[in-house]
């Protein structure tokens, strides 16, 4: 029901109101459309290039080495991947200078940190298990490491290189809050673009062709990257062989050192930047910003009309109800599928279908469905927590499910022997293993709300602004102060999402695979 | 340690190599000579370091002490690619990615051979181990025997001067090992190749080798 009310309606309206033919010609028949599906396009293509390059060399020091400050490395990787979109922009906006923050660097600079984790864990996950002895074989043979890396590693590696440069695609050619924040007006990606044809300038009709041609173009790249990656992969003998080891030559210890030294470098320099920012006054340093968090007065008798301190109890407030929602659902979600066979599997893929739809493209639907009476509930307070829920769910789901289908059908079999009703059995057997998941889901769909960009957008009303949306609003006001209490605002949602997902691993129920996918959600809101 | 030498010209001399890992000493000062040739068996007890000492030859491990000279240059300092050593690993290690042809091709490809010569050879060496017409053959679909007739057909290509056979026969049941242990032996006398056997059963040192070596 939540999922046909609040997805496949206004998706519907979505398709509804794109499918005017005329209205479809005039926008693409003009040529700001192609400039801006270019501009998408190619700076897309240069992220993941650059990302899948500059990964290498971590994916292969973190597979193949155990060394001290290995964890550590892979959770600053993993932290900078879950930090909320408009966190990483405010990051690289901090780090710098004016003449560079607004230029095509800083965007491909916060897409590369962003997705480093992706590129590390994919790639890594393969290297791990490749025979360190296949490339000593090669050498014997006589190849140097430049042939043995060409001829040998980079082929069998290449399955998982084309799964990584997938996901980094859809990431950057979908990115929202970094372009919104480091972007120009004149250089924006399609899903900026839809915002502004339809919050700025009020272009409903050629908005929703917009967001159809994106939908178009992902379906090409995930289509083609499915086709592609079955075609290459290849049975290699996936032993989990303990191939990583310590390090003792001096020439691979000098590798592993500065390779760590850059790679957390680069995570940890543009937060670091943000601190620095949010302390910088025009008379040198001072925690100003940070006092003033809670006035909305500039100077005596000015106010700005955000409320910074004010929108942090409310992106709490939000948090806590969009978890709430995305908790209950989730787990009733989750519940049905496992029960249910095949019907289930339909529940399945249609819960999944909000993570293929932009969270931009969620929250113009819902914007245009829910625009008038009986349903006109633009203004109400809680279509933002149900935006964000929407967003959350599936990751709520995947957790649970994972957990769920792990169960031997045995143990109620077995309790059932003992004399537990099918009630106590289910009680005993499903409900006891069904609050972890549950905590690792409610902590992934809280960050997730937390850090909402792109649905919050359309959603948010002027008065009743989230922390993503008023940083957004600080970092483009003129002013030293409002600036650098954009950047405090950022420090603090980037330490709480860290915090958050901290919390979540350690409850272990988003090791390996899951984890991985984790990142990938709370990320692209 | 390894002794009587034979007249022929020295191929492989180790000499005094020490390795320690993590504090354990792996080889304490082993030497051994191997003349042209000469098919010398390796045995020892697992664990007692005969695969150590191979990489060591073969410069996938480094040292700590002594040297290795391969037809009387000091090698011990050189890159593995550069020592026209080869190698047959245990388990194989044939390329998963390239079919029959190419693992065998990879080495005359890295010597620069051309591709029509390369496909001659390769022809000719699958003959030696009656393979013909396995050329485009995915090496994850031969057998345990097939596969370990490729790889040592392959880390014979190049015509290394010495090649070193780490347990080359394990994971093959009893017919088929008693069957290759002669067929690989002939190989290696045919192509008159100086080679180093690794294995820890005395029988099968006996089988393929001029002379045996024991390492404790």
């Amino acid at each position: 029901m939540f999922l046909v009310a609040f997805y496949v309606a206004p998706f519907a309206t979505l398709l509804a109101r794109a499918v005017a033919v005329d209205e479809v010609r005039d926008v693409l028949g003009r040529r700001r459309t192609w400039e801006v599906a270019w501009f998408t396009t190619w700076q897309a293509t240069a992220s993941t290039a650059l990302t899948l390059v500059v990964g290498l060399a971590p994916a292969y020091v973190l597979a193949r080495f155990r060394f001290v400050g290995r964890r550590l490395l892979l959770g600053l990787l993993t932290a900078a991947f879950v930090l909320p979109t408009v966190v990483m922009g405010a990051a690289f906006s901090a780090l710098l200078p004016d003449s560079l923050d607004r230029s095509i660097w800083a965007i491909l600079g916060a897409h590369v940190v962003f997705n480093l984790a992706v590129v590390v864990r994919t790639v890594g996950a393969v290297w791990e298990h490749l025979p360190p002895d296949l490339e000593a074989a090669a050498a014997t043979l006589g190849a140097p490491h430049w042939r043995v890396f060409r001829e040998i590693t980079l082929p069998l590696l290449r399955p998982a290189l084309t799964a990584a440069g997938a996901i980094v695609f859809l990431f950057t050619f979908t990115s929202f809050g970094v372009i919104r924040i480091l972007g120009t007006a004149g250089r924006p990606t399609l899903e900026v673009e839809i915002w502004r044809r339809a919050t700025q300038l009020g272009e409903i009709g050629p908005a929703a062709v917009l967001a159809l041609v994106q939908l178009a173009a992902l379906g090409v790249v995930v289509g083609w990257s499915t086709y592609s990656q079955r075609r290459h992969s290849m049975a290699l003998a996936m032993r989990p062989l303990a191939t990583a080891r310590h390090v003792f030559r001096r020439r691979e210890r000098v590798l592993v050192g500065l390779t760590s030294i850059a790679t957390a470098a680069v995570v940890t320099i543009p937060l670091l930047a943000l601190v620095e920012r949010s302390m910088r006054s025009d008379a040198g340093y001072s925690l100003r910003a940070w006092r003033s968090l809670g006035d909305t007065e500039v100077r005596r008798g000015i106010s700005v009309s955000v409320d910074p301190l004010g929108t942090l109890s409310r992106s709490v407030e939000t948090a806590a109800w969009a978890t709430a929602l995305a908790v209950t659902i989730g787990a009733v979600a989750a519940l049905a599928i496992a029960a249910a066979g095949r019907l289930g599997r339909a529940l399945d893929t249609g819960l999944m279908l909000p993570i293929g739809t932009s969270a931009v493209t969620i929250g113009f639907g819902m914007l245009i469905t829910f625009d008038k009476q009986p349903v006109d509930w633009r203004a109400e307070w809680w279509i933002v927590p149900v935006g964000h829920a929407l967003v959350a769910v599936p990751f709520v789901v995947r957790v649970t499910l994972g957990v769920l289908r792990a169960l031997d059908p045995e143990l109620s079999h077995a309790a059932a022997t003992l004399g537990a009703s099918p009630l106590q059995a289910w009680r005993e057997v499903t409900l006891t293993h069904l609050w972890r998941p549950l905590v690792a889901g409610g902590g992934l769909a809280a960050a997730i709300s937390l850090g909402e960009f792109g649905a919050t957008s359309f959603l948010s009303r002027s008065g009743r602004e989230t922390m993503p949306i008023a940083i957004e609003r600080l970092l483009g006001r003129t002013g030293t102060l409002l600036q650098a209490q954009g950047y405090a605002l950022a420090a603090i949602l980037a330490a709480a999402t860290i915090a958050i997902v901290l919390v979540v691993d350690v409850t272990g129920e988003l090791g390996g695979d899951r984890g991985r996918r984790k990142g990938t959600r709370a990320r692209r809101l | 340690m390894a002794t009587a030498v034979a007249a022929r010209g020295r191929v492989l001399d180790v000499c005094d190599v020490t390795v320690t890992f993590d504090g354990t000493t792996v080889l304490d000062r082993v030497s051994m000579t191997v003349a042209e040739g000469e098919v010398v068996a390796l045995l020892g007890p697992s664990g007692s370091g005969k695969s150590t000492l191979l990489r060591v030859v073969v410069g996938l491990v480094v040292p700590d002490r002594g040297t290795v000279l391969v037809d009387g240059v000091d090698v011990t300092a050189w890159p593995t690619h550069r020592r026209r050593v080869g190698m047959v690993f245990q388990d194989e290690q044939l390329f998963p990615h390239r079919d029959v042809a190419s693992n065998i091709g990879f080495g005359l490809k890295m010597a620069g051979l051309a591709a029509p010569a390369r496909h001659r050879r390769v022809a000719e060496l699958l003959d030696l181990v009656g393979l013909v017409g396995f050329e485009h053959r995915r090496v994850t679909d031969l057998s345990g025997g097939e596969a370990k007739r490729v790889a040592l057909v392959r880390s014979l290509a190049p015509a290394p001067k010495v090649l070193l056979l780490d347990e080359p026969l394990t994971g093959l049941d009893r017919d088929l090992h008693e069957r290759l242990i002669g067929e690989v032996a002939a190989v290696l006398r045919s192509t008159g190749t100086t080679a180093v056997w690794v294995t820890h059963d005395r029988a099968e040192a006996d089988a393929v080798a001029d002379r045996t070596v024991t390492l404790t």
